[in-house]
């Protein structure tokens, strides 16, 4: 349980059950001793904020892109979406998951469904701009050779439309590896759990190992889906 | 657990709305929460800490990104400090805050300044650079400034993007100020925060009550940016 999180001391089961006892009475800006000692520690909440990370880009970007492509097919669909996911983007995520507490109550679920929420507004934002910028001499090219909406779509504008559906999937991504430190507030888990940890915020080496495991993460992620639209835009390669 | 889920769901919000307007005992006793009294001293302690924060973040990387945008340089940094900015844990940020540099108001608002100088400094870089050159040049033939281009020129056409930065910078400082109790300075997110005072319905409150502003402020900005765009652009986009 978190409840009743104030800055006190070291509470007792923290202190007992780990070697870099040194590190946590001195508690100096950082202790590389505590590191070498408790590594194993992070190993389960870098796994739940893997967990909760993918979980809610993968849910945001399945929703965000349905949502923008009907958006596409129906352009009158577009503004309502947009303010729809403005307003859940808008609503901080500690405070989403506290709306939802009557509802789901408290957990990873909870954390997801908030982060997920979250995530809309920039992916649809980015498909629909994406889908937008393709220039109509192409779609004109592709009914003309004969192409149905359906084949234009997945065939031509889409993947025209893939760096800015990347940059999206990239902004979402990286704020919610972030952003998912905050699930610890919901018991969802995740690396917030080990900034604080029991009812105190007040051990820094701790805090600084797993906000920098988060930016490292953050970082990652980011990498990957950079080299991901490289990969499936060879043609931007060529074109230059 | 005879009532179903959503019935109590039902009852909680009510508590909730209860806890707002009146004075009840605190879960740990003793001391009176909630009423409308505590609600605004938490909510005005939100706001200030919002809107002094959304202040330095504005006054630091508005002129920053006007003169690098400009002059066209640093746009590694300019553009980069967005793309690191996100990844900065805010949780972190704040624990850090409190526990190595002090708790306290000066404090707080350094670290949530430090949180909406990003998105302010790159969206302004990249709506100066956005900027059509012909309607720069025209205004160079004109005779203006330096100082002329930029504020007559590309400050307001630039003015939807630069928005889009201070509307992101003020989300992520609302929602990271809803937080700031951990660092010794009782906001609305105190509510959420210490559950075991104020129980599930002080909550549900403070949920709520962060939520609608977020959204207010929100709609303030938005119209902001509608008052501060210049004609023309509006006219463009309908």
């Amino acid at each position: 349980m978190i409840d009743g999180i104030a800055i006190a001391a070291i509470d007792d089961e923290f202190f007992r059950d780990r070697s870099g006892g040194g590190c946590i009475q001195e508690n100096r800006l950082f202790c590389p001793g505590w590191v070498a000692d408790n590594y194993d520690r992070y190993v389960d909440p870098t796994l739940q904020h893997l967990v909760l990370v993918l979980s809610s880009v993968a849910a945001g970007f399945i929703i965000a892109f349905s949502l923008a492509i009907l958006a596409h097919r129906h352009r009158w669909l577009s503004s309502p979406f947009l303010a729809g996911t403005g307003i859940l983007y808008t609503i901080p995520s500690i405070s989403f998951f506290f709306l939802l507490l009557p509802i789901t109550g408290r957990g990873a679920v909870t954390a997801i469904i908030a982060l997920t929420a979250f995530t809309l507004q920039i992916i649809f934002r980015n498909v629909t701009t994406g889908l937008r910028n393709v220039s109509p001499d192409v779609t004109e090219a592709g009914r003309g050779v004969g192409l149905t909406s359906k084949q234009l779509l997945w065939q031509v504008e889409l993947p025209l439309a893939m760096p800015e559906i990347i940059a999206g999937l990239r902004i979402a991504t990286v704020s919610t590896v972030a952003l998912a430190t905050l699930a610890v507030f919901a018991n969802g888990g995740g690396l917030g759990a080990e900034i604080i940890v029991g009812s105190n915020i007040t051990f820094k080496t701790g805090i600084i190992v797993a906000g920098g495991i988060a930016v490292v993460m953050a970082v990652l992620f980011d990498a990957i889906l950079l080299l991901t639209g490289k990969y499936l835009t060879p043609w931007a390669k060529a074109a230059r | 657990m005879t009532a179903p889920p959503l019935a109590a769901g039902f009852g909680l919000f009510g508590d909730a709305f209860n806890f707002v307007f009146n004075k009840q005992e605190a879960e740990t006793g003793g001391v009176l929460v909630g009423g409308l009294g505590q609600i605004g001293e938490l909510a005005a302690k939100q706001l200030e800490v919002t809107v002094l924060a959304l202040g330095v973040a504005i006054l630091l990387a508005l002129p920053a990104g006007l003169l690098l945008g400009h002059f066209g340089k640093g746009e590694f940094v300019a553009v980069s400090a967005g793309n690191a900015g996100r990844a900065i844990p805010e949780l972190a940020l704040i624990a850090l805050m409190a526990t190595a540099v002090g708790v306290g108001l000066f404090n707080l608002v350094v670290a949530l300044a430090i949180l909406g100088i990003p998105p302010i400094l790159t969206n302004t870089f990249v709506g100066i650079r956005q900027v059509d050159s012909s309607s720069v040049e025209a205004a160079k033939g004109m005779g203006m400034t330096n100082r002329e281009i930029i504020t007559k020129v590309e400050l307001p056409l630039a003015i939807p993007t630069i928005m889009g930065g201070v509307r992101t910078a003020s989300i992520n400082i609302i929602a990271t100020a809803t937080i700031a109790p951990l660092a010794g300075i009782l906001t609305l997110g105190d509510l959420i925060i210490s559950r075991n005072v104020y129980g599930d319905a002080g909550v549900l409150a403070g949920a709520i009550l962060v939520a609608l502003m977020a959204i207010t402020i929100e709609g303030l900005l938005a119209g902001v940016q509608w008052r501060l765009t210049p004609r023309g652009l509006k006219l463009q986009r309908s």
